[in-house]
């Protein structure tokens, strides 16, 4: 094939031909690809909200409210009804006082305000250390506890939390997040 | 040279990472478990092979002078297309490996195909290289990958086979760059004999 | 104090090479002299602050009103591209000297991951113009201080007995590990 010449016209006509070309490429990909990424993201939500609250028949997606936390911003708390009576409460919390930036979690409340379970959406703790608290070693301690009673801070600091060994504050956020989450429904009448 | 010569050539004898020493970015920063990297790998390879394809197919049209933004066009269009579906198909990975697919198109390896071996061979040649190349690269990562998760947490493709932890710094940024280069020294040695 | 802890963040304790892998190949290539460690790292500081800024504006002004974010990439590494092109020949035509100095390192940095690594991940992290243009000039310094003080070792380097199979970048490499691991015992000063 004869090389096509280094002349202006040919050296914009074909760049614009070919970000022409492409970019239709893409924005049908784009297109094509919509769909699917919002579901994965919402079946993502889906997926945490039923590890930590009991059976629910309706759809928490679609149900979800946002409760202010009192220190200026607010959390998604998703509620789990079986038939029209609610029996728990998952809440999107976050912290940022993570070793390596903001944790996100899932927890999950009943009405008396006991702890059902807890899951780790996003976090970039130290892998090996801090990403133990994605373990059930660590996080199931946890469970039935009611923040009320049960001291929701590392024993280091006089709580009940057996830290994870060498990531004191990877465990220090982690019980942050929770408490801000029970915090949150507290102070929004849920509890 | 033959299609299946110039298939195996990016296994050892032109690796990417091992000999070359190109890409290194990724390669350091996806490998801290052997599936991250291989993800990696073969995100990679799809765009290494689609790129050499289409860019071997025009490089007839492209005038000489602009060949490289023609290039890294050509490229990115293909990253944002994996990138996109990454993100719908495998999310958990794409998240895992977040900033790095889009900085495939910065990857040398990419650009350097195109110009040293996509813009003067044929369609077919080019797409074979694209494969060989970017198999690879992925399977220095995959390597990589494994030696990092065996040595660094005791497990191998996720499944665990020693309690308790392993060298934790193989998992962390030192351990990557220490492993990266015994290993390149591993192939040196192997080479020379 | 934000924007301290912020410079301070970016130089020492997620310092771009070190602790990001991002800028790797220069950081192996050029790392060889003193001299030529600080050549490359007065330009690149100088693209990743432009960049970041003419970056972080189409994102805000062009793209995301488009509703095209997705075309993201390729129009980043564009602008980059273009970016470093017209630094090129401005620097020519207002400043010989500067331009001698760093000339020949400008069109190795369109394919520096830093400089694309951190456009996006000034948009990823949801800083606003300034944070950016401060996260990006000390990601920067950053880079520029791993640079040197690699190329001040390597130097030394020339004059040890190393094992042949580790000459060159493997040596390279397990020094870069070393110091990635001195770098470490900063995680954890800033929160």
């Amino acid at each position: 094939m004869a090389k096509t010449e280094s002349t202006f016209k040919n050296m914009v006509l074909s760049l614009t031909l070919i970000s022409l070309v492409s970019s239709a490429c893409l924005g049908f990909v784009y297109e094509l690809t919509k769909k699917p990424i919002e579901l994965s993201n919402l079946s993502k939500k889906l997926d945490a909200v039923k590890q930590v609250v009991p059976e629910f028949t309706n759809d928490p997606n679609k149900e979800m409210f946002r409760l202010p936390t009192g220190e200026g911003d607010s959390l998604d708390i998703y509620p789990a009804k079986s038939g029209d009576k609610v029996t728990g409460y998952a809440v999107s919390t976050f912290t940022s006082k993570g070793f390596n930036g903001k944790i996100y979690l899932m927890a999950g409340f009943r009405l008396d305000g006991s702890i059902i379970n807890i899951s780790v959406l996003e976090q970039k703790e130290t892998p090996g250390l801090g990403t133990k608290m994605t373990e059930p070693a660590f996080k199931d301690q946890f469970r039935d506890k009611n923040p009320d009673t049960f001291g929701l801070k590392v024993k280091k600091d006089g709580g009940k939390v057996d830290a994870i060994t060498a990531a004191t504050i990877s465990s220090r956020a982690f019980c942050d997040a929770v408490q801000k989450a029970y915090n949150t429904l507290k102070k929004g009448g849920l509890l | 040279m033959n299609q299946f010569q110039n298939l195996t050539k990016g296994f050892l004898k032109e690796n990417p990472i091992l000999v070359l020493v190109l890409g290194t970015c990724p390669t350091l920063a996806t490998t801290t478990s052997s599936l991250n990297g291989m993800g990696m790998g073969i995100a990679t390879t799809f765009v290494l092979a689609g790129s050499n394809a289409v860019i071997a197919l025009l490089s007839g049209v492209i005038p000489d002078k602009v060949r490289i933004p023609a290039f890294i066009v050509i490229i990115a269009s293909f990253v944002t297309i994996v990138d996109l579906i990454m993100q719908a198909y495998v999310p958990d990975l794409y998240k895992t490996l977040g900033i790095f697919i889009p900085l495939i198109v910065v990857n040398c390896i990419v650009l350097g195909r195109a110009e040293a071996f996509a813009c003067k061979n044929s369609v077919t040649s080019s797409l074979i290289d694209g494969i060989g190349m970017g198999l690879g690269f992925t399977m220095a990562l995959g390597i990589l990958g494994a030696f990092r998760e065996i040595v660094g947490s005791g497990s191998i493709f996720g499944h665990k086979f020693i309690s308790g932890d392993g060298i934790l710094v193989f998992i962390l940024a030192p351990g990557a760059f220490m492993a990266l280069g015994y290993l390149i020294a591993l192939v040196n040695r192997i080479k020379k004999s | 104090m934000e924007y301290i802890l912020l410079v301070i963040s970016a130089i020492i304790v997620n310092n771009v090479v070190l602790a990001q892998f991002l800028g790797i190949c220069p950081f192996l290539g050029v790392s060889n002299k003193v001299n030529t460690a600080l050549g490359m790292a007065g330009a690149v500081t100088f693209v990743i602050v432009l960049a970041t800024m003419v970056t972080y504006l189409i994102q805000v002004y062009v793209l995301q009103k488009l509703g095209i974010a997705f075309m993201q990439t390729i129009t980043f590494i564009l602008v980059i591209a273009a970016l470093v092109q017209m630094v090129e020949i401005i620097l020519k035509k207002i400043s010989q000297p500067l331009y001698q100095a760093l000339g020949i390192f400008l069109p190795l940095i369109t394919t520096n991951c830093a400089v694309l690594g951190v456009a996006l991940l000034v948009i990823k992290k949801n800083y606003n113009l300034l944070e950016g243009v401060v996260f990006g000039g000390s990601t920067a310094l950053g880079f520029g201080l791993a640079l040197i003080i690699l190329a001040g070792i390597r130097e030394q380097l020339e004059l040890a007995n190393i094992p042949r199979g580790m000459r060159g970048v493997p040596i390279s490499l397990v020094t870069a590990g070393i110091l990635a691991l001195a770098f470490m015992g900063f995680t954890g000063i800033v929160k």
